[in-house]
């Protein structure tokens, strides 16, 4: 019996808890490359840059705070920057929208011809961001870094096996579930939000009814650059904030946006787990899960892994896929807000 | 001669300036093989041009099809490794034979059980025990043959022939890929093929990386065979010495002394077999890039080529003419990443080594896609020129905006911690360029330098 509990610690502590927090980010980063793809229509290849743009504001508006001697006690400061950065990108995304974006939104361009575009604003932001902060690796957590220990739970619970729950694992955790009712809330209940989603429905119907599509653009860059940052934040908090990464986290946010259905609000935050999820399952090695389980004389010799972890993205590639292959439109019907 | 025609002659008069401008300035050995990868990167930008430009087919894997190039060359020049195949080549084969036999069965089950509600369930149980069956053999094949002398070769080696033929091969293994990624997503929506093929890149140099027994992974091959000769064979040969005393005679008649001009000859030899290799990659590569430059403009003017605008423009008017729009994509999506995986062979045959590590998507699937948006999409000169102006920029970016901002911050102290910053970040300053010069060509050029030529008749 207390072996059984152990062996679920060890998934409680190796698979679940960092897939559902890695699942958040990747979900709010679906968010984000949904809300483009169902009001502008286009695959936004930037989204990745966008989210490391607001991740170094984020990492500025830190170092700002730190000078002045501002800090939240045991919650890392990069929380009371956030609002900062998320203004700040909003402000990015507004004039990259201004300068870049809205000439071929006017023209009327086909998403293909916006996803290029789309690359190129990738370029421009890489630049930036490089040039800004520089390509290193940056750590900006400050406070309790654990708020348990795998020590502190054995001697709470006298299991062999630790649980350690870091603290950004949880406030990832929250701050989505805060984030992502709210954005719901948004939607389901008021004006504005309906009126996107008419909007993403039917964009004729929706003009014919007097709603006014500059604003829906513009609510559409407020979500989409908070979005990013907090999603970027997360992520640079929980692993660290390295430029370079975040344009390998475009594939496993487009997977997820797709598996759910793209366009789809419900869909990308599904999806984001689903790809959370199986990446990390796949690629855990479940010796110590075994060992606990199984009598000694049929111990596991190898690792038990499906595949190494150098095959993550092999895995959001394949569950990709395989959903296109079986169900193209996604897990939830795409294309409606 | 009408005006493109003008346009054309202009823009490669331009570019043969500055590569002499390059060669007087710097030097020629700089300008030749910045020439080179121009060349390269211009039958690059070709087969991105056949699937963007006649089809209109976005793909962001031109990565992935440039490293199944360089393992091409890999595979067919370097000499087998006989105590690795010893050792693990059977259980290879084997679990070749296992992943063929699963694979036959899956497309066998998929068609027996096509109506069946069970049909996934049956495939997916058919995948799991093939790749556990699988698994007992590739694991301790791929121990025994790692384990081969992991210094220097510890994987299977290739066929040892001359690296030319990968040029083929190269395009081969990208055209097997590319059908495969075609025939799952090119019936689907547009975009979904440009996150397909991502993915697939990733994919692939995920595998190069990691799979020491097909390509050494990290630990990267090196001293693979040349299709010309080696400089330090070159020093010595006696007619290439005789060549170049005779090219410099004017020179060394200035230098009286026997032992001074012994050695001035000495350094001209190294130089000019420098060169000499470069010229010869040069020829070799010309004659790919105009080859297939022949080619592509044969197709583009055929009535293939009138079919694939017709589907590119207007896909529902096309499919009402009878016209199988999947299918030609395929086609198309097929051709161009050949062309790529040719390419990417002639990469790796230039460098003489293969370092998966150094495939990343920003050089090698953005910086192409740049090369042919600038060019001019549709034009397969536009293309060529555009990767040779791209290629020139992106290198001679980084001097000239180190220049630039020395200049600009020439007011400031030296020990100035913004100036300082900004050399150290000069490198990121040709993203910037990169960024830039996409945007404001897509916004007022689209058509790029040299426009698609509409014929009417």
């Amino acid at each position: 019996m207390v072996d059984l509990v152990n062996a679920l610690i060890v998934l409680l502590n190796y698979i679940f808890i960092p897939a559902l927090s890695y699942g958040s980010q990747l979900a709010l980063g679906a968010l984000g490359v949904s809300f483009i793809y169902a009001i502008l229509r286009f695959a936004n290849f930037s989204h990745g840059d966008l989210m490391s743009f607001g991740a170094m504001m984020t990492i500025l508006f830190t170092w700002v705070l730190q000078s002045y001697g501002i800090s939240l006690g045991f919650l890392p400061t990069a929380i009371l920057a956030l609002p900062l950065a998320i203004f700040a990108t909003i402000l990015f995304c507004l004039v990259t929208d201004k300068f870049v974006f809205r000439h071929y939104r006017t023209k009327k361009s086909t998403p293909v011809v916006l996803a290029m575009i789309s690359i190129g604003v990738m370029f421009v932001i890489q630049a930036i961001v490089r040039i800004i902060i520089g390509p290193d690796d940056r750590q900006f957590f400050d406070g309790q870094k654990f708020i348990m220990k795998a020590k502190q739970f054995k001697e709470i619970t006298g299991l062999s096996e630790g649980l350690a729950i870091k603290s950004t694992q949880v406030i990832t955790i929250f701050v989505t579930i805060i984030l992502v009712s709210l954005l719901f809330w948004f939607l389901q209940r008021t004006r504005t939000g309906k009126s996107m989603r008419a909007f993403s429905d039917n964009e004729d119907l929706a003009l014919l009814s007097g709603i006014n599509p500059d604003k829906v653009v513009f609510i559409t860059w407020l979500i989409v650059g908070a979005l990013a940052t907090v999603a970027g934040t997360l992520y640079g908090l929980d692993k660290s904030f390295k430029p370079f990464t975040y344009l390998g986290l475009v594939l496993p946010i487009f997977a997820s946006a797709i598996v759910g259905g793209i366009g789809n609000p419900i869909g990308a935050v599904v999806g984001g787990y689903v790809i959370a999820f199986s990446e990390i399952m796949v690629t855990y090695a479940y010796k110590k899960f075994f060992i606990y389980l199984l009598p000694q004389s049929l111990e596991p010799s190898g690792l038990v892994q499906l595949l190494s972890t150098d095959y993550k993205f092999a895995v959001s590639f394949s569950i990709l896929v395989i959903v296109l292959l079986i169900r193209p439109s996604g897990i939830f019907k795409g294309r409606t807000l | 001669m009408n005006k493109t025609n003008r346009n054309e002659i202009l823009a490669i008069l331009i570019m043969a300036s500055m590569f002499l401008l390059v060669g007087f300035g710097q030097s020629w050995s700089l300008s030749l093989s910045i020439l080179n990868m121009c060349i390269i990167s211009a039958v690059m930008s070709m087969g991105i041009n056949i699937q963007w430009g006649y089809a209109g087919i976005f793909n962001v894997g031109i990565m992935g099809f440039t490293a199944l190039g360089g393992l091409a060359a890999v595979l067919v020049s370097y000499s087998p490794v006989g105590e690795a195949w010893r050792v693990g080549g059977i259980g290879m084969i084997i679990s070749l034979f296992l992943l063929i036999i699963t694979i036959v069965a899956v497309f066998f089950l998929n068609r027996v059980f096509r109506n069946s509600s069970y049909k996934y369930w049956i495939i997916g149980l058919t995948i799991i025990i093939g790749l556990i069956l699988i698994n007992l053999f590739f694991r301790p094949a791929v121990q025994a043959i790692e384990n081969v002398n992991p210094a220097v070769t510890g994987f299977l080696g290739g066929l040892g022939l001359p690296i030319i033929f990968s040029w083929i091969v190269g395009g081969l293994f990208a055209a097997g890929v590319a059908f495969v990624i075609g025939k799952i997503t090119l019936g689907l929506r547009s975009d979904y093929l440009a996150i397909a093929t991502l993915g697939i890149s990733e994919i692939i140099i995920t595998v190069l990386k990691h799979e020491d027994w097909l390509s050494r992974g990290v630990k990267n091959v090196i001293g693979l065979k040349r299709p010309v000769p080696y400089e330090i064979d070159l020093q010595k040969t006696d007619w290439f010495i005789s060549l170049i005393s005779y090219l410099n005679s004017s020179k060394l008649g200035k230098v009286s002394d026997s032992l001074e001009s012994e050695k001035l000859l000495n350094q001209l030899v190294i130089e000019g077999s420098s060169i000499f290799v470069k010229l010869n990659y040069m020829i070799l590569f010309t004659i790919v890039l105009l080859f297939i430059l022949y080619l592509a403009n044969k197709a583009q003017f055929s009535p293939w080529g009138r079919m694939m605008r017709a589907i590119r423009d207007n896909e529902t008017s096309a499919n009402a003419m009878g016209k199988n729009i999947v299918k030609r994509h395929l086609q198309v999506f097929v051709i161009g990443s050949a062309v790529v995986g040719i390419a990417g062979a002639m990469l790796i045959t230039q460098s003489g080594l293969f370092t998966p590590a150094s495939f990343l998507p920003l050089r090698y699937t953005f910086l192409i896609w740049v090369m042919v948006i600038v060019g001019g999409s549709g034009n397969n000169v536009g293309a060529i020129l555009g990767g040779f102006v791209i290629w020139f920029v992106w290198i001679e970016a980084a001097p000239v905006s180190q220049y630039l901002i020395e200049i600009l911050t020439a007011a400031l102290h030296d020990e100035n911690k913004f100036k300082l910053h900004l050399i150290d970040s000069v490198p990121y300053f040709r993203y910037l360029i990169m960024g830039s010069v996409l945007l404001l060509i897509m916004r007022y050029r689209p058509k790029g330098i040299l426009p698609e030529k509409v014929r009417h008749s």
